[in-house]
């Protein structure tokens, strides 16, 4: 059982030098260390795929978490992009709009698909079916846009890690996005270099963001910061794909996260402890949910 | 490496909210059941660290409910597992620990029926992946990566060599073992890593040893 890439360096490297997309190679490594047919695991990642597609849908006609603290956002978005005037562009609200349906449809118990956590499940899929629309994608490249993002999650998995409890929001949504910024690229047609480009632009932007949820819900602010994330990734890999490169390269910017995800306070690492899940109105929210414990 | 798969990353499907706190934890759940081989009667879930802060908020409670009655992480019926445990037969219990783990999400499930019980700590590390670090308070030291044996046997002279044999009959190398006796119930514990992934052929094989009483893997 092989392992093809231990870090961005050796990704990028593996799949340039084999005039290949990033996707590839995870499907790879997947099957040489799984011993699984290729067919086996496209079609699970095939299923995966639906899931997400689903949860969209779901997200989209409007649920409602049991606590009523989440729901409607993204039903709200896409009424006001249908009205044309918006501000930071259609495709980019878009996104915005299905990531936090994802995520509201996690809030409220539904089915998703953790990528890499449930936490953070809406911008992957939220910006694959942004773009969508815009590089009429086949299915095949649809799933390979979720193999792309595993290959990038899988590296800061094994080299930092993807839990707020962990590592914080940055360690979940941060991942997230950059692992999203780096496929967007691919799917446009960038280079793997330029997907890389992507990832640590996007990752640099988020370092630090604490995991902090009221009365411990993943629900505020975590649907909202999925929003972000999704815009986040959709800005990086325009940037990376204009040619902007990041100073620091993409390994190094792992290795930061993990460092500041380990010096983090616990308070700021899914405790529902610190930060806004300890403001006024979150410990009151968290005393009207639980009765008075928070 | 902790992550080997894909589809840790993008993965799994499963019931929110949290992957860590519901998906790990119903997997939590699970594993102990598996281990302890049916379903328990009784169980005692002993929670750490975020786990203790933020379990009712994320499902953790359910979920791990739902793990014990065998659910998948998208199993429909971790929602209403509480209920499902009473038709079930099942008594649980959930406390919360103020004891600092190593890990932040830690769950210890003390578990059993009129027959036996058992102990089973394991992890959530992210992503719905969850490790087991502890079975009936002997530290599982696994290196990771490949599948491990875990063998409960009672405490006899030629137990060890008797399974070890086995192995060797099926070419299966063993790469790290480790055996530790058990005081109460006088049953002994084998932890044993291979080099290469193992049938359930093997497995059954090794469970008709005399005194052997359970043998399950652990996809490490």
């Amino acid at each position: 059982m092989d392992v093809l890439f231990r870090n961005v360096r050796e990704l990028v490297e593996l799949a340039e030098s084999r005039n290949v997309l990033i996707s590839e190679i995870m499907i790879e490594q997947e099957m040489n260390i799984t011993g699984r047919t290729r067919e086996d695991i496209i079609s699970q990642m095939d299923n995966n795929l639906t899931v997400m597609e689903q949860a969209v849908e779901r997200g989209l006609k409007g649920v409602q978490s049991v606590t009523g603290l989440t729901g409607g956002d993204a039903v709200l978005l896409q009424n006001y992009i249908a009205k044309g005037n918006s501000l930071s562009g259609e495709l980019l609200l878009d996104a915005v709009s299905k990531a936090v349906a994802t995520n509201e449809v996690n809030a409220a118990m539904g089915t998703i698909c953790a990528t890499p956590t449930a936490g953070s499940a809406g911008v992957v899929p939220g910006t694959l079916f942004a773009v969508k629309n815009k590089l009429n994608p086949t299915r095949e490249q649809m799933i390979n846009y979720l193999f792309t993002s595993g290959a990038f999650g899988f590296v800061v998995a094994n080299n930092a890690m993807i839990s707020g409890a962990a590592g914080g929001c940055q360690a979940e949504v941060g991942s997230a996005s950059a692992m999203a910024a780096a496929a967007i690229v691919e799917m446009a047609g960038g280079t793997p270099s330029q997907s890389a480009e992507a990832f640590a632009i996007t990752l640099k932007n988020m370092l630090g963001l604490v995991c902090d949820p009221v009365a411990g819900l993943v629900e505020v602010p975590c649907v909202k910061r999925n929003a972000m994330g999704a815009a986040n990734s959709l800005v990086a890999a325009d940037m990376a794909l204009a040619g902007v490169t990041s100073r620091i390269p993409c390994d190094e910017v792992i290795g930061a996260m993990f460092r500041i995800g380990q010096s983090m306070s616990p308070n700021l690492k899914e405790t529902a402890r610190g930060g806004l899940a300890a403001t006024p109105t979150g410990k009151a929210i968290a005393a009207r949910i639980f009765g008075g414990t928070a | 490496m902790k992550f080997t798969s894909v589809f840790d990353i993008i993965g799994p499907v499963m019931i929110g909210p949290s992957s860590s706190h519901t998906a790990g934890a119903a997997r939590i759940g699970r594993v102990a059941r598996d281990l302890f081989g049916r379903q328990p009667k009784w169980a005692k879930i002993y929670l750490y660290g975020s786990f203790a802060e933020t379990y009712r908020g994320h499902g953790t409670d359910v979920a791990m409910v739902g793990g014990l009655l065998d659910f998948d992480t998208y199993d429909e019926r971790i929602k209403t597992s509480f209920q499902l445990a009473k038709e079930a037969n099942l008594e649980f219990e959930f406390i919360t620990e103020t004891a600092n783990k190593e890990h932040p999400n830690t769950a210890r499930i003390v578990l059993g029926d009129e027959n036996s019980e058992m102990s089973v700590e394991g992890i959530s590390i992210g992503g719905g992946k969850i490790e087991v670090s502890e079975v009936n308070g002997f530290k599982l030291r696994l290196t990771g990566g490949m599948p491990a044996i875990l063998v409960v046997h009672d405490d006899r002279a030629g137990c060890i060599a008797n399974v070890a044999n086995t192995l060797a009959m099926h070419n299966v190398n063993i790469g790290h073992m480790e055996v530790s006796r058990i005081e109460r119930g006088q049953t002994a514990l084998m932890v044993i890593e291979v080099d290469q992934n193992i049938d359930e052929k093997v497995l059954q094989q090794i469970s008709l040893i005399p005194y052997i009483t359970k043998v399950s893997k652990i996809n490490n």
